[in-house]
């Protein structure tokens, strides 16, 4: 128990509006859809629905990606780059003039902090914009050959636990590049693409150049599948992305997949141990740990291993969860209750399998979906929940002895999106990344991200690269 | 006065830095362009292809972990190596088929191409790599790096065309099983003599001679293969393989329009890069 206890401090909701019921963005315009399905969506930190998010059927994503190519074959593709400059600027400066409402609308429908989704994730959104709209008119220097050409109609899906952030990182590179969109989002957290709809049009953003449809996996396969489209950009689970490889297998799309990972962070015996203990649980925590790159898989050195635990619980214990809303939460609620009951059950295994479960004394609310930041230690690399991504805040804590033995553990598992070391030895830190096998290495430091630094995996954590000059190449026809 | 008896040649695998024969005991007849007997190259199995990707993983540490100047050394005594043969290179592209001049031109260009990927290993960081200028204080930057074992099924065209898709592959540090064209592959195996004397480590290429649509499959699907380059694959079998790919989410670089004699570009080179981007915060 602390000494002085946080009074709630609430931001206030008002500011979003919600409507009851959403149709697709199609063209330009609000379009009903061709089938009657229809799913509600809830805030998962108090079950309460929000609106009614439709479930394009497959003529409504032939519709959406013959809108695409209209918009691609006579406005967006022919348009000057410095004119689809100027639009990506406009939206970059509305989505900062409505960052306040859309972090409060994010935070709503996906349960995540408003401290996370004002300060890392809609600053991040803007920037992506920016960053891109700068490229528009000056591809032919970004080392694609002097007349770099757009792709044409990309089909994109993206995931729930960063719902306007993912739809930056897709719409902003490929619009830059001349290409026009259909993008899915998550059937859990449609609401801040579909407010995205609305700022294309305050932006006059010309007809079909972004289309939303919304719908589950089988929107998202009709899109995928869809003969209409060029290039195929996804991120989510490595199981999903193997099923679109082998959809798009014998086909010309081209395709990016930014996938699963069990990251490891590597803290050595001469780390500053409390920035370390920041950074894991940074690492860990961050979005509930909703986060692909998240650093998953603690590996600390033997002979710091129990002063380093005994830190980080002392840490864990002043996390606070709770209300999504109150800008002094840390954790807020897991996305929904298929993904509680997926983290459940492998947290569940990891009892089983032998490792042991601690949390912190932490009262839940009692409404929503919630899960305890929880560490495993006695971890052995063969435990499901050393191999497979759980995707929530659960961490997994392993020992080594040696720099050696470090990197073989750190890099035994099929994924390698990112990786985190741990030390105040800058030949060792050099040393150590140049040896993982992970698209991103944060050293002394986790979670970082940048428009301008790129992204992506190794080995199943997919291929492909978003963000900077690389993120470019995806929708480029180099 | 009676003429000197030719010593033939055996055409083997290469594995390892070896030249075993197929474990399965096989060969296959090769015929010149007129239907008459060359050779009989080894038709190798399901088990040498294994056997290749372990050597090429095996092969991969070393490799990658090599300066780039190094490689690039390496790479370029290869296209010494090559040089000195050209004559033997020749005679077996008119064995093909070839006319004397456009055997002769082919091997001028094999080599050419050998010489211009070796120069590639030491730039593909400055001209691949990159320092992002991200919004806080942060030492930023972003580096290739080879994606690991490649299997690279090679097209017809037995020595430009090989060459042409072998050293964008190696230059960069990946290691490889090549599966050489099936109508025409003793050049791939006389090149694997050149490799296997110009200081390129053993395992970083392998070669094997045999049928495609016997071997590609279980290459496709091997967990321990990183990338699969389609080159040489006909029509047919490049969506199954594609789909057998996608097992371990291999790259895939599908087959092109094969312009073997056209300024290659860095494609070839960057569909088997990563790129790692490291992050360390910058103060006092």
């Amino acid at each position: 128990m602390s000494i002085f206890e946080y009074a709630p401090a609430p931001e206030s909701a008002a500011i979003v509006d919600i409507r009851p019921s959403y149709d697709l963005f199609i063209g330009g315009a609000w379009v009903e859809s061709a089938g009657e399905r229809r799913h509600k969506s809830v805030n998962p930190a108090t079950e309460d629905v929000l609106a009614e998010i439709t479930e394009a059927t497959a003529a409504d994503v032939d519709h959406a990606v013959a809108a695409a190519r209209k918009a691609f074959d006579t406005v967006w593709g022919p348009m000057p780059g410095r004119d689809r400059a100027k639009y990506l600027f406009r939206i970059a400066r509305l989505l900062q003039e409505r960052s306040r409402e859309l972090a409060v609308l994010e935070s709503i429908d996906n349960g995540k902090p408003i401290r996370e989704s004002r300060d890392v994730d809609l600053p991040l959104v803007a920037a992506h914009f920016f960053y891109y709209a700068g490229w528009a008119d000056k591809l032919p220097y970004a080392g694609f050959g002097p007349d770099p050409r757009p792709v044409g109609v990309a089909g994109q899906v993206i995931p729930w636990n960063f719902p306007l952030l993912m739809l930056a990182w897709k719409i902003a590179p490929a619009l830059a590049c001349g290409n026009t969109v259909v993008l899915k989002p998550a059937e859990t957290t449609s609401l801040t693409a579909l407010a995205f709809a609305e700022i294309c049009r305050q932006a006059d953003l010309p007809a079909g150049v972004v289309n939303i449809v919304t719908g589950a996996g089988e929107t998202g396969r009709a899109l995928v599948e869809h003969p209409g489209i060029d290039k195929i950009a996804f991120t989510g689970s490595t199981e999903v992305g193997r099923q679109i490889a082998r959809s798009a297998a014998g086909t010309a799309k081209r395709l990016t997949l930014e996938l699963g990972g069990k990251a490891a962070n590597v803290i050595f015996d001469d780390a500053a141990l409390d920035q370390a203990v920041e950074g894991v649980v940074n690492g860990i925590f961050f979005n509930q740990g909703h986060v692909c790159c998240a650093g998953s898989r603690l590996l600390v050195q033997e002979s710091v291993a129990a002063e380093l635990i005994d830190r980080l619980k002392r840490r864990m214990a002043t996390l606070r969860v709770g209300d999504p809303l109150d800008k002094n939460t840390d954790v807020g609620a897991i996305n929904s209750a298929e993904q509680l009951d997926k983290i459940r059950t492998l947290s569940a295994a990891g009892e089983d399998e032998g490792a042991v479960r601690w949390s912190p004394p932490c009262e839940l609310p009692s409404r929503g979906y919630w899960f305890a930041p929880t560490v495993f230690t006695e971890v052995a690399q063969s435990h499901r929940i050393a191999r497979e991504e759980i995707f929530g805040p659960v961490l997994s804590v392993l020992t080594f002895r040696t720099p050696a033995e470090a990197v073989e553990k750190a890099n035994n598992t099929p994924y390698g999106l990112s990786a985190g070391i741990w030390t105040e030895k800058g030949s060792r830190i050099l040393w150590m990344a140049e040896r993982l096998r992970a698209g991103v290495v944060w050293a002394n430091t986790f979670n970082k991200f940048d428009p301008a630094a790129p992204f992506g995996g190794y080995k199943e954590s997919g291929f492909g690269r978003e963000g900077g000059r690389h993120g470019l190449e995806a929708y480029l026809d180099v | 006065m009676s003429e000197r008896l030719a010593v033939r040649k055996t055409y083997k695998l290469f594995i390892g830095g070896a030249f075993p024969r197929s474990e399965s005991g096989r060969s296959y007849v090769v015929n010149d362009a007129k239907g008459d007997f060359l050779a009989n190259a080894s038709l190798a199995s399901r088990k040498d292809a294994r056997d290749a990707v372990v050597a090429a993983r095996k092969a991969f540490g070393g490799w990658s972990g090599r300066t780039a100047y190094n490689r690039g050394q390496i790479l370029y005594r290869v296209a010494e190596m090559l040089e000195g043969r050209r004559a033997q290179f020749v005679d077996e592209l008119r064995a093909q088929g070839l006319a004397k001049g456009a055997a002769s031109a082919e091997v001028d260009a094999a080599v050419d191409r050998w010489v211009w990927y070796a120069g590639w290993a030491d730039k593909l960081g400055a001209v691949a790599g990159s320092a992002n200028p991200v919004a806080g204080p942060f030492f930023n930057f972003s580096t290739p790096e080879p994606t690991g074992v490649v299997a690279v099924v090679a097209p017809d065209s037995p020595l430009l065309g090989l060459v042409s898709v072998l050293a964008p592959v190696i230059v960069s540090g990946n290691t490889c099983v090549v599966v050489a064209s099936e109508p025409a592959p003793l050049p791939s195996i006389t090149l694997a003599e050149v490799l296997a004397t110009s200081d390129l480590p053993g395992g970083v290429v392998n070669v094997l001679t045999g049928r495609r649509a016997e071997l590609t499959p279980w290459l496709a699907a091997h967990m321990d293969v990183n990338a699969l380059d389609l080159a040489g694959v006909p029509d047919d079998l490049v969506k199954p393989l594609e789909e057998a790919a996608a097992g371990n989410l291999k790259r895939v670089l599908r087959p092109g329009p094969a312009a073997w004699d056209a300024d290659p570009g860095t494609a070839r080179m960057s569909a088997f890069l990563e790129t790692k981007t490291v992050w360390h915060p910058v103060g006092v």
